[in-house]
């Protein structure tokens, strides 16, 4: 068709379009799809600022997958060369530096948007029933981030990766009887070697991936299969129109997607982009110092601290110093840290409160939560910081501060006095 | 997003541990600068002239060297680049790795990013905290990274330098004369008088112009990376507008 004739019959196109479209849709269910997650995906209309972190964390996924995969392009995953590859990407590939400071930057910008994503749940019982199930893809989800995190790392081969992972893997030998065969097995190795760095780059350029993007497809088919929550916590589906649209709620797209998430993503990228390209290095928390020198077996850093997003969980690995049960305190801080990570899956069966959003919730919650807030920061600082005597009372003290939080629970949610929660989104 | 950003700034405040010298001795500042192409070139002459035998720059290329600090392909070939060598390869030297280890210890570490792994602050303060001390293998020792093994590399260029003990203030005031209050103190260097071929100013500056071109070669981008992200953050800025723009008569829809 000539552009002459195009301009003559301006529903040409719009009709070849139509007509493509219902070729798929006869074939598969396109329409249908679109307006189950899109166009008539009612969402309520009372969402905050808090609930920008999940499609931020879309962002930040899709950046890391695609810098991941030019990175991988020219990394080279072996113990004399990996150091040297990520400086020949710094340096001779064209914008190499900055595919590596967006990944690098990514790394850390996952976590940020992830922590905020989860606290919003927290704050407003987003995990509560019919939600449960939502709530655990998105630890699985944590759980999986925290290993590609973690994998990742080692992939520069700088002196930090190799003793971070180290310590990390050393971990595993705390387990008894089987720990120290174990440790061997995870590495492939009887110390931290090439072998382990290529199985890990395995691990984080195709299999977490993998699994990430599998476990973020099933986290939105659940959501979407429920419902949004909102910062009330009230039931939407309760008073629907003539049509069964929820009278509280309106189209996800485009009233949230391009009404509230476009601009948003905007304004991300400029905070983002501010440290991609003026402080990479983010004053030695994103990219730390010793991580500039090539692994060395031979040369410990002076103070291994894992990458910030770790360090809570780090901070608790060290506060467990006594030995008990004829166990070691390394035994017991493993113990601590595991507990720590998983121990938030399990918030949907602690929460026995008869509301769901923090704003109707009794004076002991909001008082336990902002308690867990300042111990988690109070964790993760202690974690980049050495240890002494004061720091490990501190850190057993934020452990404390952290666990009750979620083992109290069950007790202070049910005997608190709540408010009373509107049957209808406040205007 | 407000927390988003407590957490910027709480990650901004927060200095991380290894910007302190080893010892604990107090780092001169020093604050690097890409776009002074003088200092960058005196630099890259000193770190050819008084660093090269030892220590390489495994990572950074003689090319890209000379287009950055705007040297000349003939010039830097007949000035800079060792007899041998390409310019399309990466500055390295012909010291044995073995037979480094056996003259001073451990093999000279590359210098590529030594500024990215010790800060600038710490470099400077090295090249100008040796000092003279016989009880060590080469004579000499560092305040900023005690027991150093390596030689006072720029000893020619800086002079003698010698551990001495003076009149120095002691933070008081004396109540009498108004003057400030002084007491003998130990552990200052000095530089003995007419034994280098740089004034105490010319050897600063010099080591200033050593620091800043190794900086350059830690991150020879960085000039590209900011004058890029300027024009990054000012679209995206507009685009925030536009975006803005649009997401409101969106919104104007709702209720």
């Amino acid at each position: 068709m000539s552009d002459a004739k195009l301009s003559e019959k301006p529903g040409a196109v719009m009709a070849g379009v139509t007509q493509v479209v219902n070729w798929i849709d006869a074939r598969m269910p396109l329409i249908e799809t679109y307006e189950y997650h899109l166009s008539r995906y009612w969402a309520p209309k009372n969402f905050n600022i808090w609930y920008l972190f999940g499609v931020l964390s879309m962002v930040v996924l899709v950046n890391q997958l695609l810098t991941g995969i030019w990175l991988t392009m020219s990394y080279v995953p072996s113990g004399d060369k990996a150091f040297a590859s990520v400086e020949y990407i710094m340096r001779d590939v064209e914008f190499g530096w900055l595919l590596r400071y967006l990944h690098s930057s990514g790394a850390s910008a996952f976590f940020i948007v992830v922590y905020l994503h989860m606290f919003r749940g927290m704050m407003y019982g987003s995990y509560r029933k019919p939600r449960e199930l939502i709530w655990l893809f998105g630890m699985a989800i944590f759980l999986v981030l925290m290993a590609e995190g973690f994998m990742g790392y080692l992939l520069p081969w700088g002196n930090m990766s190799y003793w971070g992972a180290q310590v990390i893997v050393s971990l595993v030998g705390a387990i008894p009887v089987v720990g120290a065969d174990m440790m061997e097995w995870v590495r492939g190795d009887f110390l931290m070697s090439e072998i382990t760095l290529n199985r890990f780059f395995a691990l984080h350029v195709v299999a977490l991936p993998i699994m990430l993007i599998m476990l973020v497809f099933l986290h939105i088919v659940a959501l979407h299969h429920v419902g949004s929550n909102n910062p009330d916590g009230i039931d939407v589906k309760k008073h629907k129109d003539e049509n069964g649209k929820p009278l509280d709620s309106i189209a996800f797209h485009p009233y949230y997607t391009i009404g509230h998430d476009l601009p948003a993503i905007v304004l991300f990228l400029i905070v983002f982009c501010s440290v991609v390209f003026f402080a990479p290095e983010m004053g030695g928390y994103f990219l730390e110092p010793p991580n500039f020198e090539q692994a060395n077996p031979l040369k410990t850093p002076d103070h291994i601290a894992p990458v910030w997003y770790y360090t809570p969980f780090y901070a608790m690995l060290r506060a467990a110093t006594y030995p008990l049960f004829g166990m070691d305190a390394k035994f017991w801080g493993f113990v601590v840290m595991v507990g720590a990570i998983a121990l938030p899956a399990v918030l949907p069966w602690l929460d026995r409160s008869p509301v769901k959003s923090l704003r109707y919730k009794g004076a002991v919650s909001k008082g336990m939560l902002a308690m867990f807030i300042v111990s988690f920061f109070l964790l993760g600082w202690l974690g980049t910081q050495a240890a002494s005597p004061f720091y490990t009372l501190l850190a057993q003290v934020g452990t404390a501060g952290y666990f009750a939080y979620f083992v109290l629970m069950p007790w202070y949610t049910r005997v608190e006095k709540t408010k009373p929660v509107p049957e209808r989104v406040p205007a | 997003m407000k927390r988003f950003l407590m957490i910027l700034g709480f990650c901004a405040l927060t200095t991380p541990a290894a910007m302190a010298s080893d010892s604990g001795v107090h780092l001169e500042p020093m604050e690097p600068d890409h776009r002074d192409l003088p200092s960058l070139q005196h630099g890259a002459k000193l770190f050819t002239n008084y660093c090269l035998g030892c220590h390489s720059l495994e990572h950074q290329r003689h090319v890209r060297t000379a287009e950055d600090l705007g040297i000349p392909t003939d010039l830097y070939q007949a000035s800079l680049l060792p007899a041998g060598a390409d310019m399309g390869s990466h500055i390295t030297n012909a010291m044995p790795a073995e037979g480094a280890k056996n003259w001073f210890g451990a093999q000279p570490p590359d210098l590529s990013m030594v500024t990215r792994v010790r800060g600038t602050d710490w470099v400077y303060s090295y090249l100008k905290g040796f000092y003279l001390d016989p009880s060590r293998p080469l004579g000499v020792n560092n305040d900023v990274l005690p027991n150093a093994g390596m030689p006072h590399a720029l000893i020619e260029l800086q002079g003698v330098p010698r551990k001495v003990c003076k009149q120095a203030p002691e933070g008081g005031w004396d109540g009498l004369s108004g003057q400030p209050m002084t007491s003998e103190q130990c552990g200052f260097i000095e530089v003995e008088a007419g034994t280098g071929l740089l004034s105490a100013e010319e050897y600063d500056a010099a080591v200033y112009d050593l620091v800043n071109f190794l900086d350059y070669t830690g991150e020879p981008y960085r000039l590209d990376r900011q004058r890029i992200g300027v024009y990054v953050i000012l679209f995206l800025l507009v685009l925030y507008v536009f975006t803005w723009l649009l997401g409101r008569e969106y919104q104007k829809e709702v209720h």
